[in-house]
This record gives structure tokens, C-alpha cells and sequence, in this order.
């Protein structure tokens, strides 16, 4: 079923003539009531009046989280704070969080998507849906339960953990949908085995998963041990959070909800765009967002985009489903991590060497981080005490940083290996 | 009648320590004394060498991080409560000891021992009449 079948099965005209009318929109507002964008516009030489349509788009300036976070914590919103109904915050990264924010028609388009998000993934009021991503300042959870009571389905805001929880009610209440990470949805499974629950006892046939990137095998995995049928959400809360883009049930790449995010692929080298189905950096502008509009937000994300139309009947542009990045952002248990991160707490502590490998995997599918550092000629110790006291102080100073537990490994002296250019800081055994 | 004991950080992993046995074999360094802290993850080689300062260079040629530590050496007789006077000596003037090892052989035992303040140990020992050991005992001050 499609939720909206007026804007997602629009025609190709069509939609370019309303996104170019919203996107003028949005540059005018921009210009008129964000000065981080009107000196950006400025510098280039832009004014309002130069963007006529979407074929101007790539004359505008690009925006990255380093924006959001050199104007935290509302310097980029475009509207009063009184307008503002809700914020969110990204975690996970260095010092500040980036902010978010929402007017009142903000949220209603944000369940709009995310309405049309799991319809695509066959959902519908008929439906219970156990909500199982975070509640708080994480988007998903929220942003999952709008959606979820737009289409009028019956909604469990479990939030996530309490795995025995979790089970129970999909027992008790006869979930239909579960909505979480897909390596959380993996580790239900592994819970249900060993409490011998099987799948086919339960009511469960869709699963609505997100929030980190995984691969068509991971897809295969949760199908088979879950027995449902597993879709991708995409997101991120810069531009709205879960729901920016989903599978249909064809599950052939993510529709994106083009005539409120419009997708460009550029090279992350030469930020030009590039031609119509190379694989390349993702970057969407958004044109009805009125708290928080970002014009060519730079995603990280690697994909490429297909305009045919799908046999779901949708006209959206499909994206492939992402599983690289072009900075080397890693994302363990739905946070965000940068190597960069671990980087300056260790030279903000100063003793140890600044070498360091940040060592990704999943146990149990729970991913875990393991750092390790190497030891100083001059710091390290004799005494055992004192390198355990220096492994809990990085300890507590990584996790206090990055957000999510992490161990902490001391090694010899060149043990990490070196090399001429860019550095391998990461090595990530999860087979995503 | 301080000390200079080699500390030498060692992962734990097979082979380890055999690689560092054969550094030392290899440029004829003897090992007069020798003792391994371990955790989980590594472990810190304690020893003392007839030659610390080619020890040094060698292990630090071979990557290994090397630490000087300033120790003592007493002897006591092989008898019951020999080492109990000695502790109770350094405890009664606030002096901590960190970690020791020792062995006993022919009726008398030699203990070596890390404590916060040596210098002042020493002084108390001496007083007491313990017999400490000196670094020319191990090798050429």
C-alpha cells in the first residue's frame, strides 16, 4: 500500500517543478533568517534571486556537521524559539552534541515520512508496532511513534533494551512490526532461541530496522532467524531523522521522500556532482523544514541513486542501501564514533603514545569497541597498579567522550602498525 | 646501596618472553633475578642484570619499552620471622612496600624489594643492621 501515492508516484516533471518551487522557498527563507547561510551565500556572490529552479541547486553551499556544531547549540534554526515544539541531539560526538530542532510542522512532516516509511514496508493500521529504538534524545524512538500512530497502527513504546521485556509483550501483545537496529534484531533472535521461543509462535512479520548500516547478508540473517521480512529506514537526525528515505517490499534500494528531501550524489573528492548512477557521497537539501532547513548537507554516506520507477508503482528516487562512508565514521550500537575522537582524548591525557586502533565486533550481535594504545617509555610503570589506574582513567575519559563502553587494551611500543599516508585507525570485524 | 632493576613491558602472547630471553642471551647479558607481574592483557618483566645499560639499549633496539627502577636487596637468615622483622622495621617508619621477591639458599635468603622511599629504607635498615646488598653486588657501578 502507499501512503501518499499523489507526491511518491508523482511524475518526474512534476516532482522537479515542485521541488523547484520549495527549494527557491527555502533559499529565501535561509538567506533572510540564518546569517551562517546569507554570509554564505554572500561570499559566493548568490543572492536569492540566482536560484530559479532545481537545476541551480549545485550552485549553493554546501553544509556539514561541523557547522552544526561550530552554531550549537540554535544558531542555525530559522525560525523563533517560541515556533520550536521539540529537539533532538545526535550522541556520540566530540564535546557538543548537534542539536535539532522542530517546529509544529516539522513534526507533522516528520510522521508524514516516517507514515510513508512503513507503508512502504507494508505496515498499516491493522498492525501492532513494538517501537524498540531509544526514546529520548535519539530521533528514532519518537520519531517511529509518530509515524506509527499517523497510519493509525497500535504502538508499544517499549524503547529500547530489557530484552526479556521485549519478549514478553511481542508474546502477550502479538506485535505484528518491530522497529530497532538490525543488530539488535538479531540479538532478539539469539534471546528467543535460548528462552526457546520459536519465531513461528509469534505473530511478528515485519521488521522496521535502522540507525546503523548493514549489508544484504545481515538482511538474510534477521529474515531467516526471525522468520519476517526485514527493511532498511534511513535517516539521520540533521535532516529529519528515521525515514528520509525506505525499502518497499521489492526491497531493491530505499525511495527517498524526495518532494521534502532533495538527494544529490557528488564526488566526497572534488564535491562535483556526478553523473546519474555512480556511487558517490549523499547529500540532501532539505525544502520543507522549517526549523532546522540545511541546503546540500554532506551525509558521508556512500550510495548512488535510480530514477526508473519501481515495480511497487512509486516513482521516488531509490537509493542503494549504504554501507560506506567517505570519512571514516564508525557507527557501533547506533552511536557515532570518529577515530578522531579517542585521538585527543589520549593526547589530552598525554601518557601514553598517540598511537592507537580502534578494534570493531560483534559478540552475541552486540558490537563491541576495543582500543588499543600503546605504552610509553617514559610513563609506563613498574607497578602493575599504576598501569591499571592509567587504563581506567582512558577508560573513563574514551567513554565519557564517545558515549558507550568501551575496553582498553595496553600494548608494546610499534605495535600498531604505521604507515606513510593515512593512518588505519579502525579495524572492524562485523561483517557489515 | 640503591639498586637498578630493569622493568620491561610484555604483552601477553606466546613467544613473548622468549624474545626477550634470547635479546638478552644474544649480547651475553646475565639475569641475576627475575620476576613477572601479570594481568589479563600483559604482563611487566622485573630483573636485575649484570650489564643494565647494554641491556637497555638492546631491548630498546628491539622495540620493547624499558623502564629503570630504583630497588633494594637485603639478606636475612633462612629462619621464621627473619622477613617479618624486616617488614615490620619499614612499616613502623610509614616506609610502603610496592612489591618483592626473593628465594632463599645455603641458610640465608635474598629479597629484593620496590618501596616508596628507598633512600630513607636504606637508613632505617642500616640502623637496624640488615645487611643490604649493594649494585656493585649485581654488576659495575
Amino acid at each position: 500500500m502507499i501512503w501518499n501515492p499523489h507526491y511518491e508516484c508523482m511524475d518526474r516533471e512534476e516532482m522537479r517543478a515542485v521541488q523547484s518551487k520549495r527549494l527557491c522557498d527555502t533559499v529565501d527563507r535561509v538567506y533572510h533568517n540564518v546569517p551562517f547561510y546569507r554570509n554564505k551565500m554572500q561570499q559566493l556572490g548568490l543572492e536569492p534571486g540566482d536560484i530559479k529552479s532545481i537545476d541551480d541547486i549545485s550552485k549553493l553551499p554546501f553544509t556539514t556537521k561541523q557547522d552544526l556544531r561550530d552554531n550549537y547549540p540554535f544558531g542555525l534554526f530559522a525560525v523563533p524559539k517560541s515556533e520550536i515544539v521539540r529537539v533532538h541531539a545526535s550522541s556520540g560526538t566530540t564535546g557538543k552534541p548537534t542539536v535539532v530542532g522542530y517546529s509544529r510542522k516539522d513534526i507533522g512532516i516528520f510522521s508524514e515520512v516516517v507514515a510513508r516509511s512503513l507503508y512502504a514496508a507494508g505496515a498499516s493500521r491493522d498492525d501492532i508496532i513494538q517501537v524498540a529504538y531509544g526514546y529520548g534524545l535519539f530521533t528514532g524512538g519518537l520519531g517511529l511513534h509518530y509515524g506509527a500512530e499517523k497510519i493509525g497502527a497500535t504502538v508499544i513504546p517499549i524503547s529500547g533494551g530489557n530484552t526479556q521485556k521485549q519478549l514478553q509483550l511481542m508474546q502477550d501483545f502479538e506485535s505484528t512490526v518491530i522497529a530497532c537496529t538490525p543488530s539488535y534484531a538479531l540479538y532478539l533472535a539469539e534471546a528467543m532461541d535460548e528462552s526457546g521461543i520459536s519465531p513461528d509462535s509469534l505473530s511478528l512479520k515485519i521488521g522496521v530496522f535502522g540507525a546503523e548500516p548493514w549489508t544484504e547478508e545481515m538482511r538474510h540473517k534477521i529474515e531467516k532467524n526471525l522468520n519476517i521480512k526485514a527493511y532498511d529506514i534511513y535517516g539521520l537526525s540533521e535532516i529529519m531523522g528515521p525515514g528520509v528515505a525506505n525499502d518497499c517490499i521489492y526491497q531493491n534500494g530505499l525511495h527517498i521522500w524526495e518532494d521534502h528531501f532533495i538527494p544529490e550524489i557528488i564526488s566526497p573528492d572534488t564535491l562535483t556532482p556526478l553523473e546519474q548512477g555512480q556511487i558517490g557521497e549523499l547529500v540532501f537539501t532539505t525544502i520543507t523544514k522549517e526549523a532546522l532547513p540545511l541546503l546540500r548537507y554532506r551525509t558521508r554516506d556512500l550510495t548512488r541513486l535510480n530514477y526508473d520507477k519501481c515495480q511497487c508503482g512509486r516513482t521516488a528516487v531509490r537509493m542503494e542501501k549504504c554501507t560506506g562512508r567517505s570519512d571514516d565514521m564508525i557507527i557501533i550500537r547506533g552511536v557515532n564514533v570518529f577515530p578522531s575522537q579517542v585521538e585527543s582524548v589520549l593526547l589530552e591525557i598525554g601518557e601514553t603514545k598517540p598511537h592507537y586502533l580502534l578494534i570493531v565486533e560483534r559478540e552475541n550481535s552486540l558490537d563491541t569497541l576495543e582500543i588499543w594504545v600503546e605504552v610509553d617509555d617514559y610513563y609506563f610503570s613498574d607497578e602493575i597498579g599504576k598501569l591499571e589506574g592509567l587504563t581506567k582513567k582512558i577508560k573513563h575519559a574514551v567513554e565519557s567522550t564517545l558515549g558507550i563502553s568501551v575496553k582498553i587494551k595496553l600494548v608494546e611500543p610499534k605495535t600498531i602498525q604505521r604507515s606513510e599516508g593515512k593512518a588505519k585507525r579502525v579495524i572492524d570485524k562485523r561483517n557489515i | 646501596m640503591i639498586i637498578q632493576q630493569l622493568s620491561v613491558f610484555l604483552e601477553n602472547r606466546s613467544g613473548r618472553l622468549t624474545e626477550v630471553t634470547e635479546i638478552l642471551a644474544n649480547n651475553k647479558i646475565n639475569i641475576s633475578a627475575l620476576s613477572i607481574a601479570e594481568t589479563a592483557d600483559y604482563g611487566v618483566l622485573r630483573m636485575i642484570v649484570d650489564n643494565p645499560e647494554k641491556a637497555i639499549q638492546a631491548l630498546k633496539k628491539n622495540d620493547l619499552s624499558v623502564h629503570k627502577t630504583d630497588v633494594i636487596a637485603i639478606i636475612t637468615p633462612d629462619t621464621p620471622g627473619a622477613l617479618h622483622q624486616v617488614i615490620k622495621h619499614l612499616s613502623e617508619e610509614d616506609i610502603n612496600v610496592a612489591y618483592m621477591y626473593g628465594y632463599s639458599h645455603e641458610n640465608k635468603a635474598s629479597i629484593i624489594m620496590k618501596v616508596n622511599e628507598p633512600n630513607k629504607a636504606i637508613r632505617i635498615l642500616q640502623d637496624k643492621k640488615v645487611e643490604l646488598l649493594s649494585a656493585g653486588n649485581f654488576y659495575e657501578v
